[in-house]
């Protein structure tokens, strides 16, 4: 496959904006694949945290946006304590939620949460997926 | 005088895992320090944003400690999410004086970041000690093997938490031991449960938590210590799957650190809450003679 890097697109105002929510530099990942060894969803996501970094890196925010990794990252950072580099994909997981959850998007739909889940689930795990999943 | 701890329930101690709360409370007046409940507190959010602009999420932590300060200069909490949400929130109020600024000014207050928050392994492992915990002990957990799970909350980031190593935690295990049990060290110890994903992933949920299940039973555990609500949860549920694809499974008790720690110091075991449990604790506490009876 070609690839073409473009300065408007790794510099792109999408790129900046994911950049400035999740206090996260693209370019300081060197791509050793830690993270994604230690992220317990690896298996489950479409593109496994590496991955995501190295698609920003070459601006490609829509395969990124339309993956399904930043809604099965469950926030452990184990990514983050691995990462040689001290980068947080947890951060920018989370800045891309926060990207679509800002535009009023919901991930989630509050009355398809399964009864059963809301009558015994412990409190916090409500609370918390609502603010994950919920604008 | 007994010392008093202010004491931080949250949420979920006041509702589902009322018995978390309770053993912690009586466990705490018979070792000699009492827990005391703060006058005015509300849900700290259950997540800490992990992106450094999402401040207004900071407001309802804030306001806890905010609270909290005028009460005294310490707060404890039981709940991993909790104590996470509020340590972290009170780092970034004592550290960053322009995010300070902002998060005052969402809940009209002044708080500076000067309480300090303390999980309750903390408070046994630091001021009362685990050798006076020791003598506390009316019950010894003898044979006993305990596997200690930390989960992600406990613990990460190291930096911003910091109550123990994070890849190699023990205070967990050395609990267990004053408490006379036997730990057990497992790969999957401080890994997460599956969290929230509870919520609408439970694949996810099932092979994560079924993952630190059969880890910790394949390393020869016969009970599982935790201190998150959530991670009780989760690996509760996840065991029915288990059940039904290994040969041999057969469910493995889930409890608080605290019902332990109330049962080793010979609290009335009826008052430990175990008959919540899915997979219950008594024929392991039979089999092993710590508690009279027949499975
Ligand atoms: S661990 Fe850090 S440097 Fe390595 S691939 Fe992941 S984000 Fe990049
Ligand atoms: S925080 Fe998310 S991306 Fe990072 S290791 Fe955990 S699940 Fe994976």
């Amino acid at each position: 496959m070609k690839i073409k890097l473009a300065k408007e697109d790794i510099e792109s105002s999408k790129i900046q904006l994911i950049e400035r929510v999740s206090g996260e530099e693209m370019r300081r990942c060197y791509q050793c694949g830690k993270c994604s060894a230690g992220c317990p969803v690896s298996f489950a996501m479409e593109l496994p945290p590496s991955q995501v970094m190295r698609f920003l890196q070459l601006g490609r925010v829509d395969e990124v946006m339309k993956a399904n990794s930043m809604w099965t990252c469950v926030g452990c950072l184990q990514c983050y304590a691995r990462c040689p580099q001290g980068v947080s994909v947890a951060a920018v997981l989370e800045a891309l939620r926060q990207i679509v959850l800002r535009k009023g998007t919901d991930h989630e739909r509050i009355k398809d949460v399964p009864f059963p889940f809301m009558k015994s689930a412990p409190q916090q795990a409500i609370v918390c997926g609502f603010r994950k999943f919920v604008s | 005088m007994t010392m008093k701890i202010p004491y931080y329930p949250g949420c979920t101690l006041n509702t589902v895992a009322k018995g978390f709360d309770a053993t912690a409370r009586e466990a705490a007046l018979k070792i000699g320090f009492e827990m005391e409940e703060l006058k005015l507190w509300n849900c700290c959010g259950a997540t800490f944003p992990l992106t450094p602009d999402n401040l207004i999420a900071l407001s309802a932590p804030a306001k806890v400690l905010s609270n909290a300060r005028k009460e005294g200069d310490t707060v404890t909490t039981l709940c991993s999410v909790c104590y996470n949400v509020l340590k972290r929130t009170n780092k970034v109020i004592k550290d960053d004086k322009e995010k300070r600024g902002v998060i005052n000014g969402f809940i009209d207050s002044e708080y500076d970041g000067s309480l300090s928050v303390l999980h309750y392994l903390e408070v046994l492992r630091d001021k009362i000690g685990f050798a006076r915990l020791k003598e506390a002990v009316k019950r010894p957990l003898k044979g006993i093997k305990a596997a200690t799970y930390y989960g992600c909350m406990l613990l990460r980031p190291f930096e911003d938490i910091g109550i123990d190593d994070a890849e190699k935690p023990t205070i967990f295990e050395n609990m267990l031991s004053a408490l006379g049990a036997t730990p057990v060290d497992f790969p999957n110890k401080i890994e997460c449960c599956g969290a929230h994903l509870a919520m609408n992933n439970t694949d996810v949920v099932e092979k994560l938590s079924g993952n630190v299940m059969t880890s910790a039973v394949d390393n020869g555990a016969e009970l599982i210590v935790t201190s998150c609500p959530l991670c009780q949860y989760n690996l509760e549920k996840s065991q029915k799957r288990l059940i039904e694809e290994r040969p041999g499974y057969t469910g493995v008790p889930v409890v608080y650190f605290t019902q332990v720690l109330g049962l080793a110091i010979g609290a009335d075991i009826n008052t430990l809450g175990f008959e919540k449990n899915e997979y219950s604790i008594m024929p392991l506490l039979h089999r092993k003679g710590i508690v009279a009876g027949e499975d």
